[in-house]
């Protein structure tokens, strides 16, 4: 079975591999389908269609697609001067992309609530010049899966603008195209799929988000009330089959939209030439 | 999904461009400005308001927070669960890696697929599965009550739930890197005679021990960090199921801004730490 | 159109890349700029090009100064070394770029560019590939269509660097020939860079040959062949036997019968085939001994030691046609003697 024959160890590595893997991941992970069957139909329909849930589902899965827009569009120009150009602190910078995934998310939590409150530094400061309200509203959900989104785009489009072959702009330039257009016919295209890679990472990351979010949020039903948190209010109340059914819907919803977008980067990629 | 940034040496970012096509002078100002208010308002503030909170009240209220019998014992579980997670995710990395790099066998892609599974899941589904398992009306929960075990807000439950949040870390660090190094050093140690164990320690290990600790240090930072999952399976009481994280969240949600700060200054602390050894693995790793 | 580069001087920080490089081609030509790696021959294409602007010196394309035009405004063709054809565009795109980026004023319509580059792609022999990604094409599949995108815009100048550096040796062999026909029919001044002195004798109408950031000398492939203008292009060019007349030469050489022109130089480069080879009788007389020999095809290379009073065992090389050296008879260890027609004499 293993190609390598004189290569030792491949019993027990596999073998603690499986175990570990089915104790640690697959046999709990397992767990939330088996419980679903309890579930009949209609129950679990019942519980999907509330109109709390259905709305609890909106918020995260808005606010989750709006994050991950703004941090794609921001983070693809951050990857873009972090590569390209040169100017004094780059290095810290550099260095400081990746805060938001070394940062606890509760951490982040209370300090971005403490932020955009209203009585905030930034919360109040946006209230009195624009009379806009970040936290405990959508908007402040926004906010905290921005900060969580940054590092996942960044940090896949930065390696793809750094391996891109500079001869190709060159090529672009000395056929008479303008700045502008070798952007937008070569180095965009070249770099899109990283940047959809970047973009759904981080929406997945952030349907999902808890800790940085419940902070801000304010948490107020039908308005600013996430799905996750939704998940522990009810086994706070001990409605593990409500918890159960929300979770399921949530992990199968995510998962559909991942390979939606994994189709559309296979569409993308083939239609340009990388597959 | 995958939350490991894989490490790029800031040595090689400046790179050398054609003069003849650099950007026009006000699109780079502009864009550096951009980047770096967007860095500045998303990143810096942040990181500087943790500080500034914590001290506000002074030096002596921030450590008579930090002395309170409460913080300590979320420190101390916060530490036991690193302490317990970080080996057993670290151990299984290597084995993993070893399994998946080395050998051919069928199945090999998706069992990579499988190991990635914990980053696609929310932290808090990640915690209500082992309140499915072991929770009082979980699969386990009548036999657990039977024989007086408890694991749903209590610390086994705590760490289950880290284990399964930090499972992918060391793996997905280890495997790219040992499939590009392929297996002829190894080859080679065995042909000249070294038995397997000391290929592993002599050869496998050196090369790999850069990726490992950067594994490790990510790692022990989601362990250390962690909140959605664990809150699950806590139960919340103070002084014994309060993890750090946890025991900030308590404090703030108590209006005891001071205390909420003292604690989210440590894991502000361990995060900035985290940052520090990361570049400087990151650099050690590209100039192999 | 004629390129004229004036008094050009460009610096890498303290690395000098080119000094005062003084360069006319004629329209028309197919110029080969030759030298070792490092000699400035790509910097140089690439000033030209305006990818790169010189620190000093001006640029002249048919007359008119185009020192301060980007590479996007000055009209050339460039063909890169790896070719940069745009991976996520078709075969077919990468050749209608340089005409769909054009000011829309300028821009043709559709009918117009599919029409043109259908038939660039025939002039390449490609349009079979027309739908293909870079990807799917072998390398001298690449190196046609990355010189048909560049004809595309018309240029007036195309400029290739080391365009058959990454090809294998016998698809390099064809493309060499197709380019110096292709290059016949179009008649556009061309500029190519390599370090690969046959190539560049081969396909070229004119070689400029570079070291150091100098220009050494420029010529045709027989002038610089024939009348290398020193040492270094003499030595660059094809396989030359070196002796030195200060040391333990002279004796010999006037054995071999050439006379020595004290006033021209030192050092005498003699080519191979300029060696001429003949059974020693006398075996006193014999200036040098069959050590070794290796067939060239159509030509034998004779390994030779001379026979020197002090012992050095320095190889001469000779050349002479197969049935000559049939005829010969020679077999390791035979006394020959010498006569050597020609000698380039340097200081």
């Amino acid at each position: 079975m293993s190609k390598n024959s004189i290569m030792p160890g491949f019993r027990p590595a596999l073998g603690f591999t499986l175990i570990y893997l089915s104790l640690v991941v697959l046999i709990p992970l397992s767990t939330l389908v088996f419980e679903s069957f309890k579930l009949n139909w209609e129950d679990y329909v019942q519980i999907i269609t509330n109109r709390r849930v259905l709305s609890s589902f909106r918020v995260s899965f808005s606010t989750a697609l709006v994050a991950a827009l703004i941090a794609s569009f921001f983070g693809f120009i951050v990857a873009w001067v972090l590569v390209r150009y040169s100017f004094y602190g780059k290095r810290f910078f550099h260095a400081l992309i990746d805060f938001p995934f070394a940062l606890p998310t509760a951490v982040a939590g209370i300090v971005l609530a403490t932020i955009f409150q209203p009585s905030g530094f930034l919360g109040k400061l946006l209230i009195d010049m624009f009379g806009v309200q970040v936290a405990f509203k959508p908007l402040g959900i926004v906010m905290a899966l921005i900060f969580i989104s940054i590092p996942f785009v960044v940090r896949t489009v930065e390696p793809v603008l750094l391996e891109f072959e500079s001869a190709m702009e060159e090529a672009g330039a000395s056929l008479g195209a303008t700045r502008w257009q070798v952007f937008i016919k070569i180095i965009f295209p070249n770099v899109f799929p990283a940047l959809l890679t970047g973009f759904a990472l981080a929406f997945a990351r952030g349907v999902g988000e808890y800790g940085s979010v419940i902070f801000i949020a304010g948490n107020i039903p039908y308005v600013s009330e996430i799905a996750p948190l939704l998940i522990v209010t009810k086994l706070e109340q001990f409605d593990i089959q409500g918890a159960t059914a929300i979770a399921l819907t949530m992990l199968i919803v995510s998962f559909v939209l991942l390979l939606l977008i994994n189709l559309l980067q296979f569409w993308v990629r083939k239609r340009s030439g990388q597959l | 999904m995958n939350a490991i940034t894989h490490p790029i040496n800031p040595a090689k970012l400046v790179a050398p461009k054609q003069q003849a096509l650099q950007d026009p002078n006000w699109v780079r100002w502009s864009l550096i400005t951009i980047a770096v208010s967007f860095i500045g308002l998303f990143i810096c503030l942040p990181l500087g308001l943790v500080m500034f909170q914590a001290f506000s009240k002074g030096i002596a209220a921030y450590w008579s927070e930090l002395s309170q019998a409460d913080m300590l014992s979320a420190i101390k579980l916060t530490l036991l669960t690193a302490l317990i997670t970080v080996p057993l995710n670290t151990i299984f990395g290597v084995a993993a890696a070893w399994a998946i790099t080395r050998f051919e066998f069928k199945g090999k892609s998706l069992l990579t697929t499988l190991i990635d599974l914990p980053f696609s899941v929310s932290p808090v589904i990640s915690g209500l599965i082992f309140v499915l398992l072991f929770g009082a009306e979980g699969w386990f929960g009548e036999w657990l009550m039977a024989h007086d075990i408890k694991i749903i807000f209590a610390v086994p439950g705590i760490i289950l739930a880290t284990l399964f949040i930090t499972f992918p870390f060391v793996a997905r660090q280890l495997i790219p890197l040992m499939q590009e190094m392929g297996n002829q050093e190894e080859e080679a140690a065995l042909s000249l005679g070294a038995s397997g164990w000391k290929t592993f320690w002599a050869v496998t290990i050196p090369n790999i021990k850069w990726a490992l600790l950067y594994g490790v240090l990510l790692c022990n930072a989601r362990a250390m960090g962690e909140f959605g999952a664990v809150s699950v399976v806590s139960g919340h009481i103070r002084g014994l199921t309060n993890t750090l994280p946890l025991h900030v969240e308590v404090n703030y949600n108590d209006y005891n801004v001071t205390g909420a700060f003292a604690g989210a200054s440590i894991l502000a602390g361990l995060a900035i730490v985290t940052l520090i050894l990361k570049t400087a693995l990151e650099r050690k790793q590209n100039n192999r | 159109m004629s390129i004229l580069l004036t008094d050009i001087s460009k610096n890498f920080g303290s690395f000098s890349a080119l000094e005062h490089v003084n360069l006319e081609v004629p329209e028309g030509e197919l110029v080969a700029l030759l030298g070792p790696s490092g000699c400035g021959k790509t910097t140089l294409l690439r000033i030209i090009a305006g990818l790169e602007h010189a620190d000093k010196g001006r640029v002249l394309i048919s007359g008119e100064d185009k020192t301060a035009q980007s590479v996007s405004q000055r009209g050339i063709g460039f063909v890169f070394q790896h070719y940069a054809l745009f991976r996520h565009m078709t075969v077919f795109e990468n050749v209608a770029f340089g005409l769909r980026v054009k000011p829309r004023r300028d821009r043709p319509n559709n009918n117009v560019i599919t029409k043109k580059v259908h038939a660039l792609l025939e002039l390449v022999q490609l349009d079979f590939l027309h739908d293909r990604y870079p990807d799917q094409l072998s390398g001298g599949q690449r190196q046609r269509i990355a010189l048909a995108r560049a004809l595309a815009v018309e240029p007036s100048v195309l400029l290739l660097d080391e365009p058959f550096g990454a090809l294998d040796a016998s698809v390099r062999k064809d493309l060499r020939q197709w380019l110096r026909n292709l290059h016949h029919d179009l008649n556009v001044t061309s500029i190519f860079v390599t370090h690969d002195q046959e190539e560049a004798m081969e396909v070229a109408s004119q070689v400029v040959v570079l070291n150091h950031g100098r220009i050494e000398q420029q010529g045709s492939p027989s002038d610089i062949y024939d009348h290398p203008a020193n040492a270094f292009v003499s030595r660059f060019i094809g396989q030359t036997n070196i002796f030195d007349l200060d040391e333990h030469d002279a004796d010999w050489l006037q054995t071999a019968g050439i006379l020595n022109p004290r006033t021209e130089g030192k050092i005498a480069h003699v080519r191979p085939h300029d060696i001429l080879v003949e059974k020693s009788n006398s075996g006193y007389a014999a200036s040098a001994t069959v050590k070794d020999w290796q067939h060239l095809g159509a030509l034998i290379r004779l390994e030779l030691v001379k026979n020197d009073s002090n012992g050095s065992t320095a190889p001469v090389f000779a050349e002479m046609p197969n049935d000559q050296f049939k005829q010969l008879k020679l077999h390791r260890g035979d006394k020959v003697d010498l006569r050597i027609r020609q000698a380039h004499w340097f200081h």
